[in-house]
């Protein structure tokens, strides 16, 4: 039996029998298909859908207010918590904010490094999208198959930082490690096969008739509209924008290496999915090519991993250890935290999402004046509230699965 | 007497400042230094007081009159290619200045730029919403009010967006404690079972590595175990990680440690 | 965790001796443990992971189910804010008895790293937890071992009358 509580039915005050036949159908906030606690309030006529409220914050954990009571290198692995599928991504856009705010170049190794990691991950989040995706629609197949691979993928990261979700696996000013000796050759090994599985996706999935008729021509989000809402990544590129921050605005090693930027100009989920598939064949370009940079690299015996910034950035552990000097700017780095000139940055990056964006205004103090985070998701969130009307109600799954929203990054 | 803290601003202060130390300054450029911020702060100029603008970290920055924000946003959009607002956001000065800083981060496709036009406002006056022109600022504004308690005009929905509708207070202003007031301690305890649970429940542990070792009403041990609630001896035996009951479970198959094989070949 | 007041020992607490019935009833119940899927954040990824083709939760008995009428175990993974506090007490009221709670990570545990406003320190403060687990995220192995602890704790439970309420308030 329930003991009686506080809590009463949510829409006591909503009235479901309203004379204009209108109902309202509550969505979440805990919907196994919402992609975490999203929560819908859609208004319906019959299927169709004439109003919707996305409601988000039920995971917001006050992270902005947490780095305004941190020093930066503490600040760090709290952001592996805001897109947790692809972690290392929002480690890298911190930590480049940071450097942009001091003027810092980080060694050429550790910027191959960054790219390697920075292209797993998003190997991984695509992966992730595809799996949950393909559930949400029906597909189980296409899930405990994308997984598959997504645990290859984890498998090598996590030779790399220990970790496989949360990963902290870069620092202000470079990279903590060098990357262990089987990580080439595994991840060759994982790239030669991978090929084969996204065909083996494809040819679930691209002519499915089930999947077809759930994709084509739902959630089409037109060049204004995905314009006017902010979107980035993917969500922009479907709508027929050639944009991708990687290179019209080049960071770290990107402009070195070749790759294309799938786009498509039909804006629907269909068009969403296929670059989705298409970027992840340009990552694993992408990965090709770091790994021959990388063993240029250490063909010109290239060894630094982290920035020589004795005012920011600790010594490398052998000179802690040996050098009193060293050891004595560590302590205070790590006692009191580095105090970043003063000033504004804001930095965008491309991350599997889209612009992550990090605004960091440093009044010369050890922790941040003012840390805002451009998470891409929470506009691709906005954009439901405006893509949602007119379309039927299964539709809403499909169209919040190709979003690519994930709420610790919607709600900080 | 205790000693007395200013509650204006109670965020955390590091413990250790040198007297003599001068913080350096993020290089601030001309506008003049780049062809297209200087036409685009010309066009800006031709209709709207500019306070300050220069270029910081390859970015344009331009300080406006609180007024003019919607009348700058248009000629951006219109004049100037600027098509995406990407971020708004604000900051607390109350504590120094009694005003707010609210930023807009504006990015042109079409020229690769980038601007951040910002403007200081008092703490009662309100910006003009720019959602006529960018939709993104409907949730950006929002958030902007929710969090930092900006007001904004002749907004279509201005509600919360992040906290609860019943939150008591604004988290990002610096006058918030990071963990909380009175009412958000206890914010989930009296919506759910109402304010005379509260002794019941008991406050918040902010305490997370809170191990008690002795209290075994709460805390088990791996490897240690005894029964709930029976008195802790220093001399504890071990007992060993099992997964299942000394006599074995029926039907299930018993587990032995030495049958267990380790796979090490990934491709079987 | 939390520092309410509830008597472990009096509220369903070990039972003297098992019949066979309990046994039979309990060999059941704790293979036969449909979870429901309560991801919440970072946490609620390595529980699908868990459930996906590596690790295989189904070997268990454990099944996710999307509603909270069907299942009888509640795997509350990830942080747990203010907001969202009263939908978890919501849903665990509409579950059948018997039920269990695995608390997963340290956010549900105990808040976390997230020391802040807006999160709650600790489920327990709002819904009785069965078992702990502590990572950041637990590794699918952690989840896997955390249910197999669990049904041990069910099959030392007396069928009939164990099942008390194990309120909070």
């Amino acid at each position: 039996m329930q003991q009686p509580n506080r809590l009463r039915p949510f829409f006591e005050n909503i009235s479901f029998d309203r004379k204009d036949n209108e109902m309202v159908i509550n969505f979440g906030p805990q919907h196994p298909s919402a992609h975490g606690q999203l929560r819908l309030v859609l208004h319906m006529q019959q299927e169709q859908i004439t109003k919707a409220h996305p409601d988000v914050g039920y995971l917001h954990r006050g992270m902005e207010k947490m780095a305004e009571n941190m020093i930066y290198n503490e600040f760090l692995p709290t952001t592996d918590r805001m897109d947790y599928i692809a972690s290392s991504s929002n480690n890298y856009g911190f930590a480049l904010a940071v450097e942009k705010l001091i003027g810092l170049e980080v060694p050429r190794r550790a910027k191959v490094i960054r790219m390697m990691l920075l292209e797993i991950n998003r190997l991984m989040s695509h992966l992730f999208w595809l799996a949950t995706t393909a559930l949400d629609i029906g597909a189980m197949t296409v899930f405990l198959y994308a997984f598959r691979e997504r645990e290859y993928l984890m498998d090598i990261i996590e030779d790399y930082c220990g970790a496989r979700l949360t990963h902290s696996s870069i620092r202000i000013g470079g990279v903590p490690l060098d990357i262990p000796d089987n990580f080439i050759h595994d991840l060759k090994e994982f790239l030669d096969k991978f090929p084969q599985d996204l065909k083996d996706y494809e040819d679930l999935l691209d002519t499915n008739r089930i999947w077809k008729m759930r994709m084509e021509g739902v959630g089409v989000i037109s060049k204004e509209m995905a314009e006017s809402w902010g979107c980035s990544g993917v969500m922009l590129r479907a709508s027929g924008h050639n944009w991708d921050l990687r290179k019209e605005e080049p960071y770290e090693l990107y402009d070195e290496v070749e790759f294309d930027v799938p786009v498509s100009t039909k804006g629907d989920n269909y068009a969403r999915y296929k670059l989705y598939m298409a970027e992840m064949r340009e990552s694993s370009k992408i990965l090709y090519q770091t790994m021959d940079m990388y063993k240029k690299t250490q063909e010109n015996n290239e060894t630094e991993l982290m920035a020589h910034a004795p005012q920011y950035i600790s010594a490398p552990k052998l000179d802690i250890m040996t050098q009193n000097y060293a050891l004595m700017q560590h302590f205070v780095l790590v006692t009191q935290g580095m105090r970043p000139p003063v000033g504004e940055v804001y930095v965008p990056t491309e991350s599997p999402k889209g612009e992550l964006g990090f605004f960091i205004n440093s009044q010369g103090g050890p922790y941040p004046y003012r840390l805002k985070m451009r998470a891409p998701s929470f506009w691709h969130t906005g954009i439901l509230q405006d893509l949602l009307p007119g379309s039927m109600i299964p539709d809403v799954v499909a169209i919040i699965g190709t979003t690519n929203i994930v709420f610790g990054e919607v709600d900080r | 007497m205790r000693k007395y803290v200013p509650k204006d601003d109670v965020q955390k202060k590091p413990y250790y400042t040198d007297r003599y130390w001068v913080a350096p300054q993020v290089a601030k450029f001309d506008v003049e230094s780049d062809e297209v911020f200087a036409a685009d702060l010309a066009t800006i100029k031709e209709k709207c007081e500019v306070i300050e603008a220069y270029i910081q970290v390859d970015q344009m920055v331009v300080i406006i009159k609180p007024t003019d924000n919607f009348t700058v946003a248009q000629i951006l959009k219109d004049e100037c290619a600027y098509n995406q607002l990407s971020e708004v956001g604000a900051m607390d000065w109350i504590a120094k200045q009694n005003q707010y800083e609210v930023f807009y981060q504006f990015l042109s496709m079409s020229k690769r730029k980038r601007v951040r036009i910002k403007c200081f406002l008092d703490v009662d006056q309100a910006v003009e919403s720019l959602n006529p022109l960018y939709r993104s600022a409907d949730w950006a504004e929002r958030e902007m009010w929710d969090m930092s308690g900006v007001k904004v005009n002749n907004h279509p929905y201005m509600k919360r967006i992040l906290m609860p509708d019943d939150w008591v207070g604004h988290p990002l202003l610096k006058t918030y404690p990071l963990q909380g007031d009175e009412a958000a301690a206890w914010y989930e305890v009296d919506r759910i079972f109402g304010k005379e649970a509260r002794d019941v429940i008991g406050p918040e542990n902010r305490e997370p590595a809170r191990v008690d070792r002795y209290d075994t009403e709460r805390f088990g041990r791996l490897g240690h175990e005894i029964e709930r609630g029976a008195e802790f001896k220093e001399d504890q035996a071990k007992t060993p990680l099992a997964y299942q009951e000394e006599g074995g479970v029926l039907i299930i198959k018993k587990f032995h440690e030495d049958d267990t094989v380790e796979i090490t070949d990934r491709k079987r | 965790m939390a520092q309410h007041q509830v008597n472990y020992t009096q509220d369903g607490g070990l039972p003297v001796a098992l019949t066979s019935v309990d046994k039979i009833v309990n060999w059941g119940r704790s293979n036969s443990l449909w979870a429901m899927t309560y991801g919440l954040a970072c946490c609620g990824i390595e529980m699908m992971a868990s459930g996906a083709s590596r690790y295989d939760f189904d070997r268990f008995g454990t099944i996710f189910r999307a509603s909270p009428r069907q299942s009888d175990l509640m795997i509350v993974a990830g942080t747990l804010t203010k907001k969202h506090a009263e939908f978890i007490k919501r849903l665990y009221d509409q579950m059948p008895e018997p039920r269990w709670v695995i608390s997963m990570g340290s956010c549900a545990n105990t808040g976390g790293m997230f020391n802040t406003y807006a999160t709650v320190q600790g489920v327990d403060r709002i819904i009785p937890v069965d078992l702990y687990l502590p990572g950041c995220a637990p590794r699918p192995e952690t989840l896997q071992y955390a249910v197999m602890m669990l049904q041990k704790k069910i099959r030392a439970e007396k069928a009939g009358k164990s099942q008390r309420q194990k309120r909070l308030v």
